[in-house]
């Protein structure tokens, strides 16, 4: 057992950090520069930052040559989002796009596709997002409305998707439609990649709980696609969604500041009863409950690297990321107002300990337990994939989807 | 990056499991709790003596087979799983350590070789009774060469044949070494919450007792001692942890309720996933407490806490949840569940509660951050 790096790998860790030290200016303790910017000021900063890292080589380091990767081992990518993580650099753009997106292009485009899309995919010139869920299909996507049919060598699009992040920005989107009501849910469903700027699509920003606009909602009235945008068979939509969703639980990380570190420093400045708050012991329990969650973590996903580096696949320990972390954000938030006493209301950056870190991240955080998999979807997924559990009873899945209750 | 035990360390604890699986299934440690006459599984002591797993991190210039901490956080991980009713942790983790850690040469070679093969058994005494024991309340008194005092709960204390006893001394506290069977020393067995694990309560009378380690410097020395100790304690909760989870998913896939077997109802696979979350956290934070207490590493007291925080509470979780997921049958005197929900108290306690373990880690993040 060691951390160490390889020589091999150290070599190319020092590389890295003596670049990003080069271009970029190290994280500091106050909201990133993507959630300081405004959407347009913040995407024109990332796509500049992507275009430099594809530059130097750093961006899918990892994808094969023939897809604009550098095929290098996975290693090397970890390892400079490991140190990239310490940078203020604007991020969450491209990450649908190259976590997800890509991938399924990779596998289900023509080479001629590959070659024409997956290059400004990399370099930031051209934004992907994924058009999945829907009003009524949030944990249950198979059960989405959106339709489409076939005319001549197009088909027409009618409906509307929902919680697509950067819609309003994207150049390209992956959709999956209904093609047969009459079929079983899981069986009437096609894929398609198609253009974000089609005639008939609408796209209205959603305001969220923290007053910004993440994500949006996207209409389509009688948008054409070509049928050789299709992706997969058709009827063949739900693996290959299934697909994009597998990757999806490898994008949709870890959860961003503040965390124990964070708390810890504000507990120290933060008086309670005359002394540092962080003498008390009851906020000392729960900073040592978040260090063990937190560092939980951190050691899982060594144990994920470890698999990788070796070149094995990973255990399925990883699957506990997004469920033990969303809701320490959102614990932790809390906890870092309540220091603050009576004054923890306050949202004003100018006012406030870490530009008000742990307020916007109060009012952030319930996003986080729902994007990608809910709470309750991820611990069926663990009961079911790792502990072999039996799986829902679905009265849904073998009735035709037109005979299927909707309810609101 | 190599952050697993080695192929060879994982087919010693493979080697361990089938052992014990044969050697220690559940109604070993059952009989050891329903027989008041015996405090251990002494056929099953003898066997993990004659394998030397008691030695296995001692050098072996001392009687040891010389392996590692690693090689023994495997073993303590099995021991956990089979609630194993022998004087394991208490002669092991913290006998053992105490001596090497703060033992003479000659201390060493006298008593370490026969801790080895699990001839001699060892224990350790801190607590007083109820209440944490702090270097300003302890009554038990060392003075020249002699030891009064009562302590309780003595894991083991009724079966060992010498204890470190931390002891008031002068203005500060030391760790010294009794013999349990010399003159001044009366003990007898006290119940408590898990009898698959014999305690006592041991009264020294001007017993004769040798110093540990410096004078004066005992409290020290046990911190260290159990710093290390908690590694491994966390390590048999952890085992513990995990075999209450697969206890609990065997029974949920055959137990029907509803016309369908309860382990499909959502109620339930949360309870299990949430298992399986602290698991899996207490997983990692053991198999990094582990590294730090092979490599010996400056971050072993926060590891080792973050170990001990987190398997405390899989295992706490764990063993009350599967009572859960049983319903009333869980309840029984007949059910194994109670042997995982008794020995999770009593490993919780062991070394300190959870409490006093979250206070050692943010002091040792303190330190971290003024060094």
């Amino acid at each position: 057992m060691d951390f160490n790096d390889t020589p091999e790998q150290a070599a190319y860790r020092a590389e890295v950090r003596a670049w990003l030290n080069a271009n970029a200016e190290p994280r500091r303790d106050r909201p990133s520069v993507s959630r300081r910017l405004d959407a347009d000021e913040g995407l024109a900063l990332a796509k500049a930052w992507q275009a430099r890292k594809a530059e130097a080589g750093y961006a899918c380091r990892h994808w094969p040559e023939a897809q604009g990767g550098q095929g290098r081992p996975m290693i090397e990518t970890i390892i400079y989002d490991q140190e990239e993580a310490g940078y203020d650099v604007p991020t969450g753009f491209f990450s649908i796009g190259l976590g997800m997106c890509g991938p399924v292009m990779a596998q289900y485009a023509t080479e001629e596709q590959k070659a024409r899309y997956i290059p400004p995919m990399i370099r930031g010139d051209e934004v992907w997002c994924q058009l999945f869920s829907e009003p009524a299909a949030g944990s249950d996507v198979a059960g989405l409305r959106t339709r489409c049919h076939r005319d001549g060598d197009d088909w027409v699009v009618n409906g509307q998707k929902v919680w697509t992040s950067g819609a309003h920005y994207s150049d390209w989107g992956i959709l999956v439609a209904r093609h047969d009501s009459s079929l079983p849910k899981h069986k009437g469903l096609t894929f398609f990649f198609i253009d974000m700027k089609s005639p008939g699509i609408e796209i209205k920003p959603i305001k969220q709980i923290n007053g910004g606009s993440n994500f949006n909602e996207v209409f389509f009235t009688n948008v054409r696609v070509p049928d050789s945008q299709r992706l997969g068979a058709i009827g063949e939509g739900w693996q290959v969604a299934i697909t994009t969703l597998m990757n999806e639980r490898l994008a949709v990380g870890g959860a961003p500041p503040p965390d124990f570190r964070e708390v810890m420093k504000l507990a120290a400045a933060c008086e309670l009863d005359g002394r540092p708050a962080l003498e008390d012991s009851s906020v000392r329990e729960k900073i040592a409950d978040w260090y063990v969650e937190s560092m939980g973590m951190a050691h899982t996903k060594a144990r994920t690297l470890t698999a990788l580096s070796q070149g094995k696949v990973p255990g399925p320990e990883n699957s506990i990321g997004k469920v033990v972390s969303a809701s320490k954000l959102q614990n932790v938030s809390s906890f870092g107002a309540d220091l603050m006493d009576m004054g923890g209301v306050i949202t004003d950056p100018s006012l406030m300990p870490s530009d008000a870190l742990f307020q916007q991240s109060f009012l952030y955080s319930p996003g986080l337990r729902i994007a990608g998999g809910t709470d309750e979807i991820l611990r069926n997924i663990i009961a079911e994939r790792v502990l072999g559990l039996p799986g829902e009873i679905r009265v849904d899945r073998d009735v035709p989807y037109n005979d299927i209750p909707t309810g609101n | 990056m190599n952050f697993d035990f080695s192929d060879a360390q994982k087919a010693l604890k493979q080697q361990t499991r089938d052992f014990l699986r044969a050697a220690c299934d559940t109604t070993v440690p059952r009989r050891v709790l329903e027989d008041a006459d015996e405090p251990f599984a002494r056929d099953l002591w003898q066997q993990i003596g004659a394998n030397e797993s008691p030695g296995i991190a001692v050098p072996e210039e001392y009687g040891g087979i010389g392996f590692g901490y690693l090689e023994l956080c495997a073993v303590a991980e099995e021991l956990g799983r089979a609630v194993a009713p022998v004087p394991f942790s208490s002669s092991v983790y913290l006998a053992t350590e105490a001596v090497l850690l703060g033992g003479s040469e000659e201390q060493k070679q006298r008593l370490l070789p026969r801790l080895a093969t699990g001839e001699t058994i060892g224990t350790f005494a801190l607590s007083e009774g109820p209440g944490l024991a702090t270097p300003a309340n302890l009554q038990a008194t060392l003075r020249d060469g002699t030891l009064s005092g009562t302590k309780m709960p003595v894991p083991d204390g009724d079966i060992a044949d010498f204890c470190v006893v931390a002891a008031k001394d002068g203005n500060g506290v030391s760790l010294a070494l009794v013999d349990l069977d010399g003159s001044g020393v009366s003990r007898e067995q006290v119940e408590t919450l898990d009898p698959s694990r014999s305690h006592a309560r041991i009264t020294f009378d001007s017993a004769e007792a040798e110093l540990l380690g410096e004078a004066g410097q005992g409290w020290a020395l046990k911190d260290r001692v159990f710093d290390r100790a908690a590694v491994l304690f966390a390590m048999e909760q952890l085992g513990g942890a995990d075999a209450c989870l697969q206890m609990a998913i065997g029974y949920a896939k055959g137990r029907y309720a509803f016309g369908r077997p309860i382990g499909s109802f959502q109620a339930i696979k949360h309870k299990l996933a949430d298992i399986y979350i602290k698991n899996e956290l207490a997983r990692a934070n053991c198999y990094y407490g582990a590294w730090a207490l092979s490599t010996d590493a400056p971050e072993l007291p926060v590891a080792a806490a973050a170990a001990r925080v987190a398997a405390t509470q899989a295992f706490h979780f764990a063993s009350k949840e599967n009572i859960q997921t049983h319903g009333g049958i869980g309840f029984t005197w007949e059910s194994d569940c109670h042997l995982y929900y008794r020995r999770s108290k009593l490993l919780a306690l062991s070394i300190g509660s959870e409490r006093v373990w979250k206070d050692r880690l943010i002091s040792g993040l303190e330190q971290q951050e003024a060094a």
